[in-house]
């Protein structure tokens, strides 16, 4: 099709991506979890289309697939910002006050935790330890690293990238 | 069989080698309390209420899932297990909307409850979580997640059972709750409103969507006719909900409460039967002798039809045009009826009282009407008709009994049995091999096709006509008959599929036997039995003998299958995608 447009060409490559892995996977035992994986590598995330196709081919309930994606912190249903936002709620962040980090960045973005802004540009995740305790609390985005972090901070760091 | 030695509460046991604690117990009269747990339906160990103690084994074991090992001792009642069953009693208490008093289970038995009072737990000593989370209200279907316990009962009976699988545990830890796919509502999933999740719950998350007071509206409406329908499963199952032995024949008894709720006629919605007997063997003797599609599929269980419409699409042609008893008779009573009457179809209300909550997605069917007037204006499910005679003070068991209103009380022994799995094709059978060799046949009880087993097969001889029928119940075995077919791997002339397991006798909306009861007693042969029985009974046992409907087509239908018949009696369907847009 010549007058494909650039967006559903990237469609039709993620669909085919999608069938090769239910296609690889069909016949295994258990394949659910890595179906998922490899899908969400290909989208960035699991939407209504991309679990029905998997379980249909799979031939699994929607709801079953639904739940155990639902169940996996790892797993989103919503599609992940230019900027992800992480903010760890380990033990040792959680004392330093990560919560009041989290709140700050929800209430600043408008967004709750596994949710992505309307423009895409920021996603907002909460973590389990990501082994940097000696900075805590501690939030990365993208590969960037923010320690010794207060909520008052947070307005900071969001104008930078605002900006960008 | 392989046994083994064992000992409970220091009773010696020599029991079968396949059997766990529980079923072991329950053979020296020790019921040890369950609440996830129902026998091949549910059997995973999760609510940790059947805890007990084996000898040499640190942790408590859960009885219903461990197996029995020869040598093995089994403690039920030790201070230790008593202790751990309260506290995790305790815990499902404290995150539970223990709204009893306004629970649709609070005058049926309510399991959770139940189990509270044997192990004695007069205070809750944890103060949980208490979510208000938005209910989920359906045209036939109540889901209630605040008061769900998250037994799983209802996921394995739509997943395993059903292969319907719209619900499953979502989200996690105290989150974790039985929810649709991304929180849809049930209606925008391929839920086929069978009901059988109603019939598994131990407590009030789920029930059917109640429509009883637009009955008590229209009983004190005085422009209104109150036309009743009761459909054949109904009558072998209400007295249950009075405490009455499962399956008790309660016909009489249902005519009289009905009349004492004031409505103004009570007919047998068997005639219903009937007509779909004659209309359905009319279009299968087309088919056969026309070379039409086959094999045909009946149509009688709205439960079945919106299965097929969702996952079976291409099949739909092979599924009978004729709507269902239910459907065929209100809109013979909004005709026929209203106009032998002389009273405006618009002042006709029909009420039907089925054993079914997908019968109330089927009255609400945008195409179930003639002219602009509903075939059917409510239906309640038997539980409902219990309630309201429970709720006026009626004495169920002590009524005596009464006959239905003619011209609609004489129904057929074909007309009963539809209740039960096999029945409407052994109706449709005694019909098809009398006009077939124009011999009134003496042999009529089709064996084959009746009992329990998934899917039955039969071969049968009606005049020159050499007939293979199949008969499945359950959506599991209605899935796997239609593969076979689809795939040409059996080819059948005519096929009966009932959406629940048993057939109508064991609809989603018959009263509820609790899961002690429903493990160990087979309550679909139980209320099959009554049907049968009551066939024996009956005067004509062929739908075409019935005088109601021969003088029906007489005076209006003309032929079986003519265009008048298909106009008021037939349907169609449509493909319904898959959580599609």
């Amino acid at each position: 099709m010549s007058n494909t447009c650039a967006n559903c060409a990237d469609a039709q490559v993620k669909a085919q991506k999608l069938d090769e892995i239910v296609a690889k996977y069909k016949d295994t035992r258990g394949a659910l979890i890595p179906v998922l994986h490899e899908a969400q590598e290909v989208y960035g995330y699991l939407p209504l289309e991309v679990q029905r196709v998997i379980a249909e081919k799979l031939n699994i309930p929607l709801a079953e697939v639904y739940g155990v994606v639902s169940f996996y912190t790892q797993f989103s249903i919503y599609p992940k910002g230019q900027y992800q936002i992480n903010v760890c709620m380990g033990t040792a962040c959680y004392v330093k006050g990560a919560n009041e980090v989290l709140d700050k960045f929800r209430t600043r973005l408008s967004i709750d935790v596994g949710e992505c802004t309307e423009d895409g540009k920021f996603s907002l995740e909460a973590c389990r330890c990501i082994g940097a305790c000696g900075l805590a609390p501690v939030v990365t985005i993208n590969d960037e690293v923010y320690g010794k972090l207060t909520a008052d901070d947070v307005d900071g760091i969001l104008d930078d990238y605002e900006a960008r | 069989m392989n046994k083994v030695n064992i000992t409970i509460d220091g009773i010696k046991l020599y029991v079968p080698a396949n059997y766990t604690i529980l079923e072991a117990a329950k053979e020296v009269s020790i019921n040890i309390p369950t609440l996830c747990f129902l026998k091949d339906v549910n059997e995973i160990g999760c609510c940790r209420m059947c805890l007990v103690e084996v000898k040499g084994s640190s942790a408590l074991q859960a009885a219903c899932v461990h197996p029995v090992k020869e040598g093995m001792e089994v403690f039920t009642h030790t201070p230790k297990v008593m202790e751990a069953r309260k506290v995790n009693l305790e815990l499902i208490l404290s995150n539970h909307n223990a709204s009893c008093q306004t629970c649709t289970r609070s005058w049926m038995d309510c399991e959770l409850q139940a189990l509270a009072n044997k192990l004695s737990v007069d205070m809750v000593r944890f103060e949980g979580e208490n979510k208000k989370l938005p209910l989920d209200v359906g045209v036939s279907i109540v889901r209630d997640p605040n008061k769900c316990i998250l037994c799983r009962r209802c996921v394995s009976a739509c997943k395993n059972i059903q292969t319907v699988g719209v619900i499953d545990m979502v989200n996690r830890g105290f989150n974790t709750q039985v929810g649709s796919p991304f929180g849809m509502p049930l209606a925008e999933t391929p839920c086929v409103n069978c009901g059988q999740c109603i019939n598994y719950c131990p407590v009030g998350a789920l029930h059917e969507k109640d429509d009883i007071d637009k009955v008590w509206e229209a009983i004190y409406d005085p422009t209104k006719h109150v036309v009743v329908q009761t459909a054949p499963a109904v009558r072998v199952a209400l007295g249950e909900d009075f405490g009455m032995p499962i399956g008790t024949p309660v016909t009489g008894k249902m005519v009289t409460a009905l009349r004492m709720l004031g409505v103004d006629k009570v007919f047998d919605t068997d005639t219903g039967a009937d007509l779909t007997i004659m209309e359905e063997v009319a279009e299968l003797i087309d088919r056969v002798r026309g070379g039409g599609k086959l094999p045909l599929i009946t149509s009688c269980s709205p439960g079945w039809i919106k299965f097929c419409e969702h996952n079976f699409p291409e099949m739909l042609d092979n599924v009978s045009s004729c709507k269902s008893p239910q459907q065929m008779f209100g809109s013979i009573l909004k005709s026929y009826y209203a106009e032998k009457n002389d009273i405006d179809p618009k002042d006709v209300f029909v009420v039907s009282v089925m054993p079914c909550t997908a019968k109330k997605f089927e009255a609400a069917r945008p195409e179930m009407e003639v002219d602009g007037i509903r075939d059917v204006d409510v239906v309640l499910t038997t539980r409902e008709l219990g309630k309201m005679i429970y709720d006026i003070g009626i004495d169920f068991p002590d009524l005596g009994d009464s006959d239905f209103d003619n011209p609609f009380g004489n129904a057929t022994g074909a007309g009963v049995i539809f209740g039960a799995t096999g029945g409407v094709m052994e109706a449709a059978l005694r019909t098809a091999a009398d006009l077939l060799t124009g011999i009134s046949a003496d042999n009529i009880e089709y064996e084959p096709v009746r009992g329990l087993e998934g899917i039955k097969v039969a071969t049968v001889q009606a005049g020159d006509l050499t007939l293979r029928a199949a008969v499945a119940h359950g959506l599991g075995n209605a899935r796997k008959l239609m593969e076979k077919i689809e795939s040409g791997e059996e080819e059948f002339h005519f096929v009966e599929i009932m959406a629940c397991p048993g057939g109508c006798v064991n609809g989603g909306g018959q009263p509820l036997q609790l899961s002690d009861v429903r493990s160990w007693t087979d309550v679909r042969a139980e209320r099959a039995k009554g049907l049968y029985t009551e066939d024996r009974g009956t005067f004509i046992r062929k739908s075409h003998n019935n005088p109601a409907v021969k003088k029906l087509y007489k005076e209006y239908l003309g032929m079986a299958g003519g265009s008048r018949a298909h106009q008021l009696l037939h349907t169609h369907y449509e493909a319904r995608g898959n959580y599609e847009d």
